[in-house]
């Protein structure tokens, strides 16, 4: 009796071992998998020219990422820009400065965007952003522009990072030690002072995690992206200009991978390279994340 | 002291400006969602399936796309379950759940969660390529499924870390081996599982990059998981390209419908939730 029930758990652990394995072993895979489709391009292009050429014409076997590649970084440097200082401010504003009642109701609200749907923000980037760019912010500074902008695409970007930001934020804020705060007030330093002189140094390495946590986001957001930036397969010269980032890119194109050669390992190549940045990006800055929270529990 | 005082003020008028900003883009959103979509609402869009014709304007519904967002999510998150309930379980009875092979394991679901569906999508498409499955049911199920185990796991594993010890040492103590206890365990955290699958359901349904490649597209209900399936957010797409004004509105619409999915999921959740807390917290 005791024998099958010892064997029963044996059993099981082995299976959920393997379980275990094999869903952590999907990044390895995944990897992998991309990296073999992409040998054929990189066989035959160089990889300092796929990332370093600006010229992109399939049907000639000729696939420089140069342009895909800027416009990723437009994307997200716009969204970086705009989404971190707000989001730094309503975080402070959330731990410091709220009543405990409206609190309750903040978090959730900033948490309820995390579950609007990519494509949503898309449909809205269509009918609210890309409008407003076009007839309100762009005449002001150049002639023409369709709206469709990288400066769309960095708008709702940066409200699709809104929650992640403020959520990892609040809760680093939440971990600083009232004593350290209290001894700043108690010196005479007024609430911002306080804020900027202890809890933002303290709260340095969690706020770099989120931001770069946000930042893998955003390289590879794809179906809001594509609706509005404009998909133009050039360098954007400007936050006017239409921008074409990878995922982007990848999604757009799926369709004809499989009529033209070398098409679809390029294709692959992109999706590579997209996973190896954002696994990277996201190693770094859970493990700072991980190291935080450890910290607090020792 | 008046700069300080003036300091002070300025920094905490923005502060309140940005928290307005911030929380308020959820109704911005929800708002322009529901001012575009409610005038092109009709019965027909939820209860027929694109007829003849639809793509120009003429009548029909996305009943296909709803219908095919609802089986890929629910799938996916039944299939997810099968995998990540062990996986939650393993980390924390097995592994001790506070070793650092157990942290190492968060970490890696935490990196997985973190990568984008348009890599899983990619990905999917070349499992499916190398088996010979062509754009099916099954494709966008396997896809999504891949997307939804980190957030289940991670879930699960939240909800298992609430568990207080004296319960498993309790039954430890009884003389149950870990998979008795676990059972246990797994009884305890019930409401907590209901959070994940409302989670990965809400994920699933409104996600398309996995499943662009995976899943295809069909005006037709599936009656198998060899069949092409249509999801809700793919037929926002396509609509919203369209040059129709008809066929736009009715993309304004069934935005408006994956909108209200998702926000029932994620009310549902949060009601769960808290709960949950309450259950735990006693």
């Amino acid at each position: 009796m005791t024998s099958l029930r010892l064997l029963k758990d044996k059993v099981y652990a082995k299976i959920m071992l393997i379980f275990t394995i094999l869903s952590v072993a999907v990044v390895l895979v995944i990897g992998i998998g991309l990296y073999l489709k992409s040998v054929p391009v990189l066989n035959k292009i160089s990889l300092y020219t796929l990332l370093t050429s600006s010229v992109w014409k399939p049907l000639k076997g000729l696939f420089g990422f140069f342009p895909f590649i800027m416009g990723t970084l437009w994307v997200t440097a716009i969204a970086i820009i705009i989404a971190l200082p707000l989001c730094l401010l309503t975080s402070f504003f959330i731990t410091e400065y709220a009543p405990n009642q409206l609190r309750k109701i903040l978090v959730p609200f900033v948490n309820l965007l995390s579950g609007i749907p990519p494509v949503i923000f898309g449909v809205w980037g269509v009918l609210f952003i890309v409008p407003l760019i076009q007839d309100h912010i762009a005449p002001h500074f150049v002639e023409f522009s369709t709206g469709y902008s990288v400066l769309a695409g960095g708008i709702v970007l940066a409200v699709m990072i809104f929650p992640l930001i403020v959520s990892i934020v609040c809760e680093v804020l939440n971990t600083i030690p009232k004593d350290l705060k209290d001894a700043s007030l108690a010196l005479g330093a007024t609430k911002w002072e306080t804020i900027r002189k202890v809890s933002l140094r303290k709260a340095k390495p969690g706020i770099i995690a989120a931001t770069v946590l946000a930042v893998s986001r955003a390289f590879g957001e794809t179906i809001a992206v594509l609706m509005v930036c404009g998909n133009n397969a050039d360098v954007p010269h400007s936050v006017f200009d239409p921008g074409y980032p990878l995922p982007a890119l990848i999604a757009n194109n799926y369709g004809e991978i499989l009529s033209i050669p070398m098409y679809d390992s390029a294709l692959m190549f992109a999706a590579f390279l997209l996973f190896i940045i954002i696994l990277l990006f996201n190693v770094i800055s859970r493990i700072i994340l991980a190291r935080l929270e450890r910290k607090l529990a020792l | 002291m008046i700069r300080r005082k003036l300091e002070e003020n300025f920094f905490r008028t923005l502060m309140i400006l940005a928290t307005i900003l911030v929380t308020g883009s959820f109704f911005l959103i929800v708002g322009t969602i529901l001012y575009r979509g409610v005038p092109f609402m009709t019965w027909d869009m939820i209860s027929k399936i694109p007829g003849g014709g639809f793509y120009i304007g003429k009548e029909g519904g996305v009943l296909n796309a709803i219908v095919g967002s609802l089986y890929i999510a629910g799938g996916a998150t039944i299939l997810g379950l099968f995998i990540s309930i062990p996986v939650a379980i393993y980390i924390n009875m097995y592994f001790g759940g506070r070793t650092w092979l157990a942290n190492a394991l968060r970490i890696a679901f935490d990196v997985l969660f973190g990568i984008p569906s348009i890599v899983y999508g990619a990905f999917g498409f070349l499992i499916m390529v190398y088996f010979g499955i062509r754009a099916s049911l099954l494709g966008g199920i396997v896809a999504v499924t891949l997307l939804v185990i980190p957030i289940l796991v991670r879930t699960l594993d939240e909800v298992i870390r609430t568990v207080p010890r004296e319960l498993r040492d309790a039954t430890s103590a009884l003389g149950a081996t870990r998979w008795e206890t676990a059972k246990v365990v797994i009884r305890q955290i019930r409401p907590g599982v209901f959070t994940a699958i409302l989670l990965s359901f809400g994920r699933a349904v409104g996600d398309v990059a996995s499943v662009l490649f995976t899943a295809g597209f069909s005006d037709n209900i599936p009656t198998s998981l060899h069949q092409p399936t249509a999801t809700l957010p793919l037929a926002i797409f396509f609509q919203l390209g369209s040059p129709v004004a008809e066929v736009q509105g009715r993309a304004y619409a069934s935005a408006l419908i994956l909108t209200i999915i998702v926000l029932i999921i994620t009310v549902l959740s949060s009601i769960l939730a808290k709960q949950f807390s309450k259950n735990t917290s006693r």
